[in-house]
């Protein structure tokens, strides 16, 4: 929760080691890296908008750990907590991105072009195809630190811009306060709607004050283009449909992702984003293109196989349930996208989806068979 | 203690145990080369970020029914929400229980947080008339709460052990100086937990105990704790968690009680601290006399290491939660109350004893086998003694109907108690 802030000034009256937060059954990302000294350095520093170290750290804090994933444990606020905070930041973004330099370069792909193949995911396996991302609107604090003011005006801001839409991406906003019944049971039946979050990783960092003022759904009429306003990013955008044709759903995703940017910036905005970077989002964990492509996927031998997952780290793929993140897998049906966000490209990543799902599909057929599948067993990407 | 005037709004009792420096100091650990667009200092010295007018900002209240929500109107919500307390604390902190929780349809929710002391004074236009409509017409502008903690004037405070099964009173109290927890800090929150069990460790005779700390109890501690029912846990309620008095959980909270388990306090949950005297049985007098004298112990102890209890003439003693003000209070049986519980002037002889039913699980929860916890509505206005008198008086009124229903007679609904308006 964002009361760091208004209290920065009076903390500097403890010492560092009076505020230093207890981490000694934690395991996150934050807690591996943070130390007395760093918190020091770092505690007196806020950003323009008023965000603090604390601010940032509050989830990690409250939240030791996850039984199935090593959580991140940190947040931002604003763009300039990834520049203010770096001395923590930097180390938790190698730490969860394999390696990332602070130096390195990230590479932003949206030519949908580049993709090869794609559009022949053997649908008898491949029962849905999706591809996710988010995008910050610059000079706007995010979701963990923004006023009710400001979350409007991204509501405000990204209506305008989703109303411009034409073609296969025309839609409609339906705002969260403002659904009726008949709207809110529709996007229940199309998986379209969500929900106030749970989660106490999400809760602890304050990004669900205020609910549901300025949350929405916008979604086209053909319901392929999905954004969600105001959820833990400003904007979460989502191509998806049935079936195994992963590269219509990047183009339809990249085309619009393209146009809406262009009509944020025929009002003078722009997203969040840098060379290093790449797109600003509130978690570490989904920088660089903050995109998750990803398939629902029959692979009921396949999982279990002792290989499963070693293919899959090996593929630079990971699974998850059907319901999403934190959810298990039900009747052999899994959701496998690219584990990767920050330096590969997005043309890389929709990639390596691609091509790993062609073998996985390979292998599920072989074992289908009772043949072997070691001689498919793939090197380390 | 009670001799001393509450400081004014904007200056700060400055203890001789805290090192209060830098207030005023607005650009100093900005680090970054541009201002705000707009910046408002506070009385208290602390910026208020404010991008947007406060029109934009007013939270959204239509669907809401909590006492908060009934009085934030937009004009007060642009007088305050440029205002912080000295400590930093803001109206949007106060208020975002209240907005992110609309309340629910039959009960009536408070809505809002204190952050400090001076929470209540800065935010006084909307903390006042929340403060008068929760507590039943008290108008902190001009009245004054008594504070009574003379056991010795109890009179008829043993109940039939046959109906009472146990007896409880509980209060809370907030150590002056420190913010309290929907705005302290990790070190402050730490400083209550020395400046309490420090104190507590000076309580002698029956009330000898020990502390056991959140963070470091063993599982068989943990075990016994949870089987003597003083164990609490990590809230749950979007009530208390929205408010940020869950953060950093565990650090810092922990349980103490004396060897003979009939004396808790709890550290760093809801408040700083809550105090709980209890027994099996319908000594309400003695419950009560331990209470007192546990309390007043507590407090000298503190005192003599500098520190003392919030305290003001027109608020009583200062908690977290607004309903909590004047007394803190809630004394309270459980008692067997199978027949009269099942008649339909139950409610009607509550309200008019200025008493209130709920599940022996505390409150939100159902009774079990016509067995109620029954306890006093009010907390504010009224004195300590004067309550507990209210609740054994009730109680044995209570206790009287039920012996005339199992004979077959008949009852009364008893004149309603004189309020204060």
């Amino acid at each position: 929760m964002p009361f760091g802030n208004t209290h920065n000034q009076m903390k500097m009256n403890y010492s560092a080691e009076q505020e230093y937060p207890d981490l000694s059954k934690h395991n996150n990302h934050m807690a591996k890296v943070l130390t007395p000294a760093i918190y020091d350095r770092l505690r007196s520093k806020q950003t323009p908008s008023g965000f603090t170290l604390d601010d940032v750290i509050q989830t990690g804090v409250d939240n030791p750990g996850h039984p199935f994933i090593m959580t991140v444990g940190c947040v931002a606020g604003d763009e300039e907590t990834y520049e203010v905070f770096k001395e923590l930041l930097d180390p938790v973004i190698e730490d969860r991105h394999g390696g990332y330099k602070p130096s390195d370069k990230h590479k932003t792909d949206l030519n949908p072009d580049n993709l090869k193949g794609g559009d022949d995911l053997d649908p008898n396996y491949v029962l849905s195809s999706r591809v996710r991302t988010g995008r910050s609107i610059r000079g706007f604090c995010l979701p963990p630190h923004c006023s009710r003011g400001e979350r409007r005006m991204v509501e405000k801001l990204s209506n305008e811009a989703l109303d411009s839409l034409t073609g296969d991406l025309k839609g409609k906003y339906y705002a969260l306060k403002n659904m009726t019944d008949a709207e809110q049971q529709q996007l229940i039946d199309d998986h379209f709607l969500f929900d106030k979050p749970v989660s106490p990783l999400l809760l602890a960092s304050g990004m669900a004050r205020d609910w549901p003022d300025a949350r929405g759904i916008w979604h086209n009429d053909n319901k392929t283009f999905l954004v969600w306003v105001n959820e833990e990013d400003h904007l979460r955008v989502i191509s998806m449909q049935k079936g195994g044709n992963m590269k219509e759903v990047f183009n339809r995703f990249c085309t619009g992702l393209t146009k809406i940017e262009s009509l944020f910036k025929e009002k003078g905005h722009e997203f969040m984003w840098n060379e290093h970077l790449g797109y600003v989002l509130t978690c570490p964990s989904n920088l660089g293109t903050g995109l998750r492509a990803g398939v629902h996927m029959k692979l009921p031998n396949m999982s279990k196989h002792a290989k499963f997952e070693e293919v899959l780290k090996r593929l630079r793929l990971q699974k998850r349930g059907t319901g999403g993140v934190d959810t298990a897998a039900v009747g052999g049906v899994f959701d496998i996208s690219n584990a990767d966000r920050l330096g590969f490209s997005e043309v890389e990543l929709v990639q390596m989806v691609v091509d790993g799902v062609k073998l996985l599909t390979e292998m599920e057929k072989r074992l289908e068979k009772g043949q072997s599948i070691d001689d498919l067993i793939p090197a380390q990407k | 203690m009670k001799g001393k005037k509450m400081a004014s709004s904007f200056t700060r009792i400055l203890s001789s145990k805290r090192n209060v420096g830098i207030l005023s100091v607005v650009g100093g650990s900005v680090t970054a080369a541009f201002l705000f667009k707009r910046e408002h200092v506070s009385a208290g010295g602390v910026p208020v970020r404010r991008i947007y007018p406060a029109s934009a900002e007013y939270p959204d209240l239509r669907k809401h029914n909590n006492c908060m929500a009934s009085h934030l109107t937009p004009a007060i919500y642009a007088k305050l929400c440029d205002k912080a307390t000295p400590n930093g604390f803001t109206l949007d902190q106060a208020i975002q229980t209240g907005v992110d929780n609309p309340g629910h349809p039959f009960i009536k929710t408070v809505g809002m947080v204190a952050g400090d002391e001076e929470s209540y004074e800065v935010f006084g236009d909307l903390l006042d008339p929340v403060i008068t409509e929760r507590h039943n017409g008290y108008d902190p502008r001009t009245m004054k709460h008594p504070t009574d903690l003379d056991a010795s004037k109890i009179h008829s405070g043993q109940f039939d052990e046959r109906y009472v099964l146990s007896s409880r009173v509980r209060t809370g109290r907030s150590i002056r100086g420190l913010s309290l927890p929907p705005a302290c800090t990790r070190a402050e929150r730490r400083e209550v937990e020395r400046v309490v069990i420090d104190a507590l460790s000076g309580l002698k005779g029956d009330l000898t105990g020990r502390y056991y700390s959140l963070t470091q109890m063993t599982e068989k501690e943990q075990q016994q704790l949870i089987d003597d029912h003083f164990l609490f846990d990590k809230p749950v309620s979007p009530l208390l968690t929205c408010s940020g008095m869950a953060r950093d959980w565990p650090d810092a909270r922990g349980i103490w009680h004396n060897n003979e388990k009939t004396f808790l306090i709890w550290v760093n949950e809801e408040d700083h601290t809550r105090v709980i005297s209890m027994e099996k049985g319908g000594n309400m007098k003695r419950v009560f006399e331990r209470f007192c004298r546990g309390l007043k112990e507590v407090e000298r102890l503190i005192q003599e290491r500098g520190w003392e209890f919030m305290w003001n003439e027109r608020l009583g003693y200062i908690l977290t939660c607004p309903s909590n003000l004047g007394t803190g209070l809630r004394a309270g049986v459980h008692v067997k109350l199978p027949l009269l519980s099942k008649d339909p002037r139950f409610s009607k002889i509550l309200d008019n004893l200025r008493l209130q039913k709920r599940g022996t699980g505390g409150v939100d929860t159902a009774a079990v086998g016509g067995t109620f916890d029954i306890s006093n509505l009010d907390r504010l206005g009224h004195s300590e003694v004067q309550l507990v008198q209210t609740v054994i008086d009730g109680v044995n009124y209570l206790v009287e109907c039920e012996k005339k229903l199992e004979k077959g007679q008949d009852i009364k609904v008893p004149p309603p108690i004189k309020q204060f308006k």
